[in-house]
Order: C-alpha cells, then structure tokens, then sequence
C-alpha cells in the first residue's frame, strides 16, 4: 500500500517524463536508442548477439507494453486530464535497471547481513553502493548476480524477476567480483572466450570483443600470459574486460578501486565513465566517498545491512556542513583565538581541534593562526568524510 | 529456437575448456594410466597369465583386458571432473558460470562430458597399448560403445557429486581410493565370478561395478557372469538417480552459493 502511494506520488511529479519514457520503451523494444560511441582503438564491437531468454522475455514485455500504451492513449487521447491510477503504470512500466525489494540474507551460520533492503536504480545511472567494511554490499551484489542466495525478498533486473527468469536477469548484468576469481592458469584470453561461450557469443565474434575490450583495457598486450602473473591492476582490468564481454546492459563493481595506486584509479575511472557514457547502467561498491562523489550521480549509503539513505549525490554532500579537522601544533598556545566560521576546541597539549563550517577557507584560519603567533605543524581530517557524512545523517534521523 | 543455439554454445565452451585442461597436463592425467595398464598386462597378462590358464573360456590375458580398459576409463571420467569441477568451486571460478545465463543442466552436462572426453581418450590408450599384447577380438560394438558411454556418464556424475561435497583436495582422493578402486577390484575385472563361493558372489551383485565390466566383456567377447539387459537397466537407472541428484544439489547450490 505504502509503496503504491510513493508511486502514485512519484506519477504525479513525472507525468510528462514518464509518457516520454512509455513511448521510447515501445518504440525501441525495451531499451532507450542510445550510441555507442565509436573508438579510435578497432571498429566498433558487433551488434549485440541474440541474448537468449532476455531477448525473448523482452519481445513479449514490448508486446505489452505496446499493447498497454495504446489502450492507454485511446482511453486518454483528446481529453489532458491526468489519470492517477493509469501512470503509475507508465512508471512501473519505464522499468528500473534494478530494482530490489525487502531483500534479507541469514547466512547459514545465523548472521544476518541484510535486514530487509530496498534500491531502486534507474536505467543510465551511475550508482555508488557506499559502506563500511561488512555493510553488506558484497552480499546485496552477490545475491543480484546470482552467487548468493536470498532469504527473502525480490530482485528485478530492467523488470525481469530473479527467480522466475533468472537466466534473462543474467544475461543484463556483468559483475567484477571483489576478490580475483579467474582460473588462474588459463590464458587471460581464453578468460574473456570462455565468459562469452557462457553468454552464448560465438567463438569467431567473441574473439573479436575479447580483442576490442582488451585493447580497451590495456591487457591485449599479455593476452597470452596466465592469469597469475598478471599484477593487481591488471588482474583487475581482466575482470572488467570479462564482465563486459557480452555487453551488459548493467555493470556491477565491487569495490574496483581498492588497493589500487592513485594513477591507475584514475584511469579506471576514466575509463568507466566513458562506459556510462554509452549507455552502460554501473553500480559500484566503494568506501571511498570521493570515488563515489567523482563518479556518482547517486548514493545508497549502507550500513549494518540496512540502507541508510538512498539519494542524488549533490543533495548529500550539500548536508554536509561542517568538516573537522585536528592541527597538530608546534609548543603550546598560550591562548585560542576566537575565530568566526571555526570553533577551535584543544585536545592536548599539542593539538587542537578546529570545525569548520561551509564556506570557510582554510587560507583564512591558518592566516589567523599565524597572527596569533601559532604554528601548525601537520594537520589530518578527524574524520573521513564519509565518517561525517554519516554523522550527519544520523543526526538529521536523531531530530526527527 | 536461439535458446538451443545458446545453450549448444555454451556446453561446447565447457567441453573444450575441459578438454584443453586434461590435454594440457597430459603426463597427469593421460600417462599414468597407460602404464598401469601395460604393468598389469605384462604382469597378470603374460608373468602370472600363463600359469593360471584360462578363464572364462579365454586366456587370461584376453580376460583381464575389458576390465583393464572400463578400469581406466571409470577412474579417469571420475577424477577429471572431481578435480576440475572442484578446483572451479576452490578458486571460485565456478563464479563464471554462475553469473552467466548458463542454465544448470548445461553446466552439469558440460563437465560430464569432459569427464566421458578424457576416459574415452584414456580408454582408446589403453586399448592400444593391449594390441601390443594380443589381438582384440569384438564381439558387439553396439555393446560396447553403449557400456563404454555410459560407464563415463555415470562415474563423471559420481565425480561431480564427490566435488559438490569435497572440503579439500584430501576429499577428492577418499572416494576413488576407499570406494572406486576396491569396488573395480572386486568387480571382476581379474576373475570370474563363478570362482567365488556363493555367498561372495551374492554379495557381489550389490556392487554397481561388476555390472558395467561384465557387460562390457559382453562386449568383446561375448561372456558375461551376468544377463547384459540387467546390467543396462541398472547402469541406466543409476545414471538417473545421479543425474537427479546432481541436478537437485546445483538449483539449491550447494557447495557454490552461500
Ligand atoms: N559466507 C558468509 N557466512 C557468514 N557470514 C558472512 C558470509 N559472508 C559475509 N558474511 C558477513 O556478512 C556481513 C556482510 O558482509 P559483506 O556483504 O561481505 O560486507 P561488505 O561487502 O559490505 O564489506 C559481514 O558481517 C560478514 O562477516
Ligand atoms: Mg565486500
């Protein structure tokens, strides 16, 4: 009931997109046209191959949904007066990339790592999962792509339900596991075949996108080599090229980034924002906030297996409205200035905690510091700032 | 009609990935049992052979050979596919499959059929190596094909469940050291059945082995202890008792998904 009213609510803000959206859908069979940019490195891959079960399911979805769309438009042409029960159809209709319901996972041995979690991420986003270490992200991800099994709950993947069609979710989603998981003596090119031959890609196309995104990804150079000899970053690059390798309409990364030097993450991200730029839906894990805040448009803070917020990034960061840093200072003040905009609060001796609140500069504090006479020696973020941002949300829940 | 086409790409991808992993490593999983069997045929065939006369109406040697051969064959099918199927589950790479839309019967029939591949190979060594020693007489090769196939199926099933269940590389040695080799033992591969007192042979009977190496003489020489439809009927309803259970342990993923 609840979530009919949020649709409802939803409709009535969206009408005009979600028309817009009704009619793509029917026009383009399920999926908004979109160009894949072309690529200086080799000629475009080929065309998507006939994906089994999805392309099935999503012959008869468009039936549907042009079906329903034109009994719509006859029931509503030459009258504007607006429906509020027909477009939540349009709506549920649209279609999420992924949408995931009251989800709950009991590990077998009684740990409960989901506490019944809802996420909802439109198709194009690109979303960051963001977390602390044993959140349950990689357990959200493992249950969506099929490696872990649920307890409860439902996912649907551009509307297609995991347990009655789970070979259709399957075929939509490319996953970049956590930890490396290729075979590790094999070829890293029979990796990228082998994942193909899986998604039912012929040998002679797959071998050219196994060329195309290993070329993409710097690896065709070492396609010969054993997948353990490859380093970190490209072990990791490996599992992005096989994740790709059927051209998935959602990619999933669990924290792609971690461990890796900043020159590399900066690539990686390069990288994957010209995949979003494609039409390429991403998801990814981090617990790095300015991964997410670099990459993101929108967030689902998780935590202790319960999404704690789920939202546009800019709207977030905006709530963010101080930010604490502690000084480390050289001798002992005789005195604390009072400032406008930091509120200084000594911690020992040595150091010294200064807030600052938003739209102040540092410029300014240290200029006022050195006036009185103190000197900064080194000076850290008492937090990070995902750390405050949880604060800070947790406050905002406190007050309500 | 694009769904068989899928589903054909994909077995074929596990086959040749199962094919290129025994090839691969070929003096561990090809040799070792071309030189058992010519150790046996040198040593029971021709040494020992010739001091215990025929049996079965056939030389000695002419005798141990069917058994040597479906030997060979049932232990390679079944350790191919534990080994690998276990080591894809050990170094997660089983992930692979699981994530793409490769339904579970696919899965289950692309690793039998490596584990058929490999015992076929090592069963085609085998023979060859006993022309060294004799000349191979057939007597059916409709039967023997047929007990050869089967054989293979069902112990690669057998192979599969051992892997769904293995905790270590420890467990995929106990079944084919406690179990398969005293069962092909003492399932005639090196005598008759008749040469056993009553109470043996009926005991005897309950072993699956027995069925599948006399039916497989049948195939070549035309003997057996044992009516050969029996023998088919109960290789085939094993086979489907395990094809069931393997089935029913990889929708439920047990041992894969947590
Ligand atoms: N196989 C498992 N059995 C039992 N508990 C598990 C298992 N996998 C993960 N957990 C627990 O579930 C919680 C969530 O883990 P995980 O999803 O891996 O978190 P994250 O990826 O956010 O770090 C953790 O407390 C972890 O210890
Ligand atoms: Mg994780």
């Amino acid at each position: 009931m609840a979530s009919l009213w949020r649709k409802l609510a939803v409709a009535v803000k969206l009408p005009q997109r979600a028309w817009i959206l009704l009619v793509a859908t029917a026009a383009t069979g399920g999926r908004p046209t979109q160009s894949r940019a072309g690529n200086e490195i080799s000629p475009p891959p080929p065309a998507r191959v006939f994906t089994r079960p999805a392309s099935r399911a999503r012959a008869k979805s468009r039936r549907e949904v042009s079906r329903l769309s034109k009994s719509l438009v006859e029931k509503y042409s030459g009258n504007n007066q607006f429906n509020p029960v027909a477009l939540p159809l349009q709506v549920i209709l649209s279609m999420p990339a992924l949408a995931v319901r009251n989800l709950a996972k009991v590990y077998r041995n009684g740990h409960e790592a989901l506490h019944g979690v809802d996420l909802t991420v439109t198709e194009g986003d690109f979303f960051a999962l963001l977390g602390p270490n044993g959140a349950g992200k990689s357990t959200l991800i493992g249950i969506i792509t099929s490696l872990i099994n649920k307890t409860e709950g439902e996912v649907r993947v551009f509307g297609h339900d995991l347990d009655r069609e789970p070979e259709a979710v399957k075929a939509c989603l490319g996953l970049v596991p956590q930890e490396f998981n290729c075979n590790l003596f094999l070829p890293v090119v029979e990796v990228i075949l082998n994942q193909a031959g899986y998604h039912g890609i012929p040998r002679r196309e797959a071998g050219s996108q196994a060329e195309y995104y290993l070329r993409r990804l710097e690896l065709w150079d070492r396609r010969g080599s054993q997948t353990r000899l490859l380093s970190g970053g490209m072990k990791r690059r490996l599992m992005i090229a096989r994740a790709l390798v059927h051209r998935p309409r959602l990619l999933i990364l669990d924290e792609p980034t971690a461990g890796m030097d900043v020159e590399i993450r900066h690539i990686m991200w390069t990288f994957l924002r010209e995949l979003n730029a494609e039409g390429t839906t991403i998801i990814l894990t981090t617990h790095y906030l300015e991964e997410a805040e670099s990459l993101c448009r929108h967030i689902a803070i998780i935590d202790g297996g319960r999404i704690a917020e789920s939202v546009e990034l800019g709207g977030l960061l905006g709530r963010l409205k101080t930010e604490a840093f502690v000084l480390d200072l050289k001798g002992r003040p005789a005195r604390l200035p009072r400032l406008d905009g930091f509120a200084l609060n000594p911690l020992d001796d040595h150091s010294l905690e200064v807030t600052v609140t938003k739209g102040n500069s540092l410029n300014g504090l240290f200029a006022a510091l050195s006036r009185h006479g103190i000197e900064v020696v080194s000076l850290r973020n008492k937090r990070s700032r995902l750390e405050q941002l949880f604060l800070t949300l947790m406050e905002g829940k406190g007050a309500k | 009609m694009g769904h068989y086409r899928h589903d054909w790409i994909a077995f074929s991808t596990i086959l040749r990935k199962e094919i290129l992993r025994f090839s691969r490593i070929w003096v561990q999983t090809l040799l070792p049992s071309a030189i058992s069997a010519t150790l046996y045929l040198v040593i029971f065939g021709r040494l020992i052979g010739e001091r215990i006369g025929p049996m079965g109406g056939f030389a000695y040697l002419d005798f141990i050979v069917p058994g040597l051969v479906l030997m060979a064959v049932l232990t390679n099918a079944y350790s191919n596919v534990v080994t690998s199927f276990y080591s894809s589950r050990f170094s997660r790479y089983v992930e692979e499959l699981l994530v793409a839309p490769v339904p579970d019967w696919v899965i289950l029939a692309g690793f039998v059929a490596g584990g058929v591949a490999r015992g076929f190979m090592v069963g085609i060594l085998v023979i060859a190596v006993a022309l060294v020693f004799t000349r191979l007489q057939i007597h059916s090769y409709g039967v023997t094909l047929l007990v050869f196939l089967l054989t293979a199926v069902l112990f690669s099933l057998g192979g599969f469940i051992n892997a769904v269940y293995a905790d270590g590389f420890d467990d995929i040695a106990i079944i084919p050291t406690f179990v398969l080799t005293p069962l092909t033992y003492l399932g005639g591969v090196f005598y008759s059945l008749d040469l056993l007192p009553a109470f043996w042979q009926n005991l005897s009977l309950a072993n699956p082995v027995l069925y599948m190496i006399n039916a497989f003489r049948f195939g070549l020489l035309g003997v057996s202890d044992i009516p050969v439809g029996v023998a088919f009927a109960i290789i085939l309803g094993v086979i489907v008792l395990l094809t069931l259970y393997s089935l029913h342990l990889l929708r439920h993923g047990v041992g894969i998904k947590s």
